[in-house]
């Protein structure tokens, strides 16, 4: 209020002088507008100005009420607020009563961090029912109960003791156990663990006995480790444990739980003996691959496939598309205890907050991990169109950004029971969907339309002529293509989702799935103090995957120096294997840079395979050397053929590719052993170049040389004559 | 008959195979067989094995990874008459560990893996046996490049 006096005292002569101009001002339109007798005498008292009695009060009346007004709402706001806040905290202190009446196992935790960089009296309390038959992990109704914030360093009221110390070091027992938290039996026959709150209002606890007979290898556990009990229960298939006990400290910690971290994880473990890594992720399943999502699992006989997720790969085995089952990974709670180490995955969990100086992180729930080398590997979220963004909650939920399982199930659940999709976006994800999809309205009569912005399928990455080729290959499958489609609006209209495009055509669909690329996932770049790539997106790093001395990141979200071929983002399955690799080689002391060239694929349909590597951009000039194609050339034949997979097995051990090898008679007879046309891009080799020298190329539905593709751009060399470089391909030859 | 064409920057060259007979005259630079930078084989370039090779799967990193190393090394390093007769003891307590988690090495396989694990090539390629790649690739497989099946440094196997 004070500072209102004097900022009013201030500005007074200058809100006078000003309310004088406004008055005159009036007052002479007043005079304007006022019809006059002629010759009356001009000066009018009445709508005069300075000096207007009336005029004066009224001003001073509407000022005063302003101020006052102001003054109320100001007063009401405050109040207001500590009420709220005082609410809220005895509500968070009921609830364990509550929740403790409703179910039997509950338990929670929470502690403050010790740490003064923070508040220090940060009190924040979460719980975790746990459902005794759920089989799913339940991060979802737990996870963020919350945080009361204090909104300064006043202690929260006296009914809340507040509590302290996540001790990093095991050896110290928390001093202050303000909840004495007794185990209660567990009830589920899997042993989760279960601590009960007492009724007393107290919420927070540091937690550190792990209930008795519920887990024997926790039995080794040394109790003192001040661990976070969360939840535990009985794995469904793939589904990670959920969290139970969060190790205060990993030595190799790797944020992100995709196929970055796993190969990192794979390379440590191979490397350093006895190594204990723990993946922290925010989705619920443990690490898979994600090819499979938009290819061969969309083309698998076995109706229970949404639910097993299961594939054949081209050598006609089955795998799953994790990694590894649950029986491969260590539960949380064990990892600084079991003998040779292992690899842990704390599932539905999120790094907020990394602080790089004391090399550790902060989980949402205020869980701290501390760690000796990190890892980040966050990828990305999938990009969406504003227009979509701003066209409403109807729109929204009709639409798709396809990245995870979960998308995936979705997207085959409304594929079955709608009857139009569309796919926006014209590259490797879109496509790949739209051919899955386009399949399957084969036989369902499903409509799938796919619109872009470019003229053709790969516009971005593909030459004109053999992107123009691909999306006749693509038409086949049974899409609708819309090519040079910009989207101007979409809206929601009798149940039906309407794209009205920038040259007037109109599309009316039931479903939207949004293909339009990845944003790369820099959230901790904040806290951490890492820089971000402004040309590329994502974490900036050096050749070695390194941004600073304990800290790498690979996969979608490294922008990292190639030493060949420049600094660069790659958003490729088999870079983020390698990458992944490098890292956890380099995290283990090896100091090397990324030198093992990446590559990709992509199969568009029964005829269209192809496999590439470098950097291969449409705007780049190119040389593509075709041989003239017979029947034999397409990468189903190709298998039929041989019988075995030959997609670059030599490049992934399990590589995860193929269309059907059996193609259903949807698809007409493959390629007649005439050319349709007079040019047929049956198979070859192209490639890119930047400033005369190769680095990019692509295999055209030419299988099992990618070594040598690698070999060229590695070389960097200026080839005087590529028809020369192209016969080391033998593209003749199966 | 090869016939070019160029289509605004991009050229396109249609060849048939008698264009492609005669040997390129195009030049690649020879490798360095101890590069430090380019990815090994199963056994590097001074004897030791590379536990991290794609080819030996998940063998060295899961939950057996330890008794395998041991099993192996002993084997790799054995210059008994008969090699590794003195690694029976590593190779019962690999099997016994391999035992207890059948889902990430299947049963009936046992015996393969650990012989298959022993002379396995730096590159498993198309032809190698199913098995192989059955129990690497379901044992614990993940798309890892392996090293390119043509660098020089590429495999001794083991035996």
């Amino acid at each position: 209020m004070l500072t209102c006096k004097t900022v009013w005292r201030k500005l007074a002569p200058l809100a006078r002088a000003s309310s004088t101009v406004c008055r005159q001002n009036v007052g002479r339109a007043g005079l304007n507008n006022v019809r006059r007798p002629a010759g009356s005498p001009v000066a009018h008292m009445s709508t005069g100005p300075a000096g207007g009695g009336g005029d004066n009060r009224l001003y001073v009346l509407l000022v005063g009420a302003a101020c006052l007004g102001g003054g109320v709402y100001a007063y009401q706001t405050v109040k207001g607020d500590k009420q709220r806040y005082q609410e809220r905290l005895s509500e968070i202190a009921s609830r364990p009563n509550k929740a403790a009446a409703e179910q039997p196992d509950t338990f929670i935790q929470l502690e403050a961090p010790a740490v003064p960089s923070t508040e220090t009296q940060e009190a924040q309390i979460s719980e975790t029912p746990v459902s005794a038959s759920a089989k799913e992990s339940s991060p979802p109704a737990p996870a963020d109960e919350v945080s009361a914030p204090s909104e300064t360093t006043e202690p929260p009221p006296a009914a809340e003791p507040v509590v302290e110390a996540p001790t990093e070091e095991p050896a110290e027992q928390p001093a202050v156990p303000v909840v004495e938290d007794e185990p209660s039996p567990p009830s589920d026959p899997s042993p989760p663990e279960l601590t009960e709150p007492p009724p007393a209002p107290v919420v927070e606890s540091v937690e550190s006995e792990s209930t008795a007979a519920a887990e024997s290898p926790a039995a080794e556990t040394p109790a003192p480790q001040a661990e976070v009990v969360a939840e535990s229960e009985t794995p469904a298939a793939g589904t990670a444990p959920s969290p139970a006990k969060i190790p205060s400290h990993a030595p190799y910690l790797l944020i992100g739980g995709g196929t970055a971290s796993f190969a990192a994880a794979r390379s440590i473990r191979a490397r350093d003996p006895g190594a204990r890594v723990l993946i922290v992720t925010e989705e619920s399943d443990l690490p898979y691959m994600r090819p499979p999502l938009s290819k061969e699992l969309w083309f698998s006989d076995d109706p229970s496939v949404t639910d097993t997720l299961r594939f054949k790969q081209w050598n006609g085995k089955e795998r799953s598309i994790y990694f590894q089952p649950p029986s491969f990974y260590i539960s949380p709670e064990d990892l600084n205890s079991i003998e040779n180490g292992g690899v842990a995955v704390l599932t539905g969990k999120k790094v907020m907050h990394m602080d790089v100086r004391g090399n550790k992180v902060q989980l949402e729930d205020s869980t701290e991990i501390s760690y000796d080398k990190c890892l980040i590997a966050t990828g990305g979220v999938p990009r969406n169109l504003q227009v979509i963004e701003r066209a409403g909650e109807e729109v929204m939920k009709k639409t798709t950004l396809f990245r995870k399982i979960d998308d995936f199930k979705a997207l085959d659940k409304v594929s079955r029971n709608l009857k139009s999709i569309t796919i926006i976006g014209g590259g490797f994800l879109g496509s790949e969907l739209a051919c899955a999809l386009g399949r399957r309205s084969a036989d369902s009569g499903l409509e799938v339309i796919q619109m872009f912005p470019e003229k053709g399928n790969m516009g971005k990455v593909l030459p004109e002529y053999l992107s123009n080729w691909t999306t006749e290959k693509v038409k086949r499958e049974g899409v609708k293509i819309l090519s040079e489609a910009l989207v101007k609006n979409v809206t929601h209209k009798d149940d039906k989702v309407e794209i009205q495009l920038k040259d007037g055509r109109v599309v009316k669909t039931d479903h939207i799935v949004a293909a339009v690329g990845l944003e790369p996932n820099v959230d901790l770049a904040k806290s951490a103090g890492l820089e971000v790539d402004s040309d590329f997106g994502g974490y900036r790093v050096n050749a070695e995957l390194q941004a600073r001395s304990n800290i790498w990141v690979a996969g979608d979200a490294a922008c990292f120096y190639d030493i060949r071929l420049g600094r660069r983002r790659v958003e490729h399955h088999d870079h983020a294997v390698v990458s992944g690799r490098l890292a956890g080689e380099n995290m283990t002391g090896a100091s090397k840079p990324y030198w093992h060239q990446s590559m990709f694929w992509s199969d568009l349909g029964p005829d269209v395979g192809y496999e590439a590597i470098g950097i291969v951009d449409s705007s780049l000039p190119t040389v593509g050397v075709f041989a003239k194609a017979t029947a034999k050339d397409t990468p189903k034949a190709a298998t039929e053929k041989s019988g075995t997979g030959i997609r670059s097995e030599s490049e992934t051990e399990a590589v995860a590719t193929s269309p059907v090898a059996t193609s259903p008679a949807a698809s007409p007879t493959p390629a007649p052993p005439a050319q349709q046309q007079k040019e047929d891009y049956g198979k070859g080799v192209i490639f890119y170049l930047r400033d005369k020298v190769v680095v990019g190329i692509i295999l055209w539905n030419v299988f099992n040389r990618m070594p040598i593709a690698r070999k060229i751009i590695k070389d960097g060399e200026e080839h005087a004559d590529l028809n020369e470089v192209a016969k080391l391909f033998n593209i003749h030859d199966d | 008959m090869s016939y070019c064409r160029q289509e605004g920057k991009d050229r396109i060259i249609f060849v048939t195979k008698e264009d492609h007979e005669t040997p390129s005259n195009a030049e690649l630079i020879a490798d360095d067989p101890n590069d430090p930078y380019e990815e090994q084989g199963l056994i590097l370039p001074n004897g030791e094995i590379n536990w991290n090779c794609p080819c030996l799967g998940g063998m060295a990193s899961g939950p057996c990874g330890t008794q395998f190393k041991e099993a192996f090394s002993c084997f790799h390093y054995s210059k008994e008459e008969v090699k590794g007769s003195e690694c029976i003891d590593n190779f019962r307590n690999m099997q016994e560990c391999m035992q207890r988690y059948p889902e990430l090495y299947p049963q009936e396989e046992d015996n393969e893996s650990s012989s298959q694990a022993e002379s396995n090539t730096g590159a498993p390629s198309a032809t190698s046996a199913p098995n192989s790649d059955s129990t690497l690739a379901d044992a614990a497989s993940e798309s890892a490049p392996s090293s390119a099946s043509t660098p020089p440094t590429d495999s001794q196997t083991a035996s």
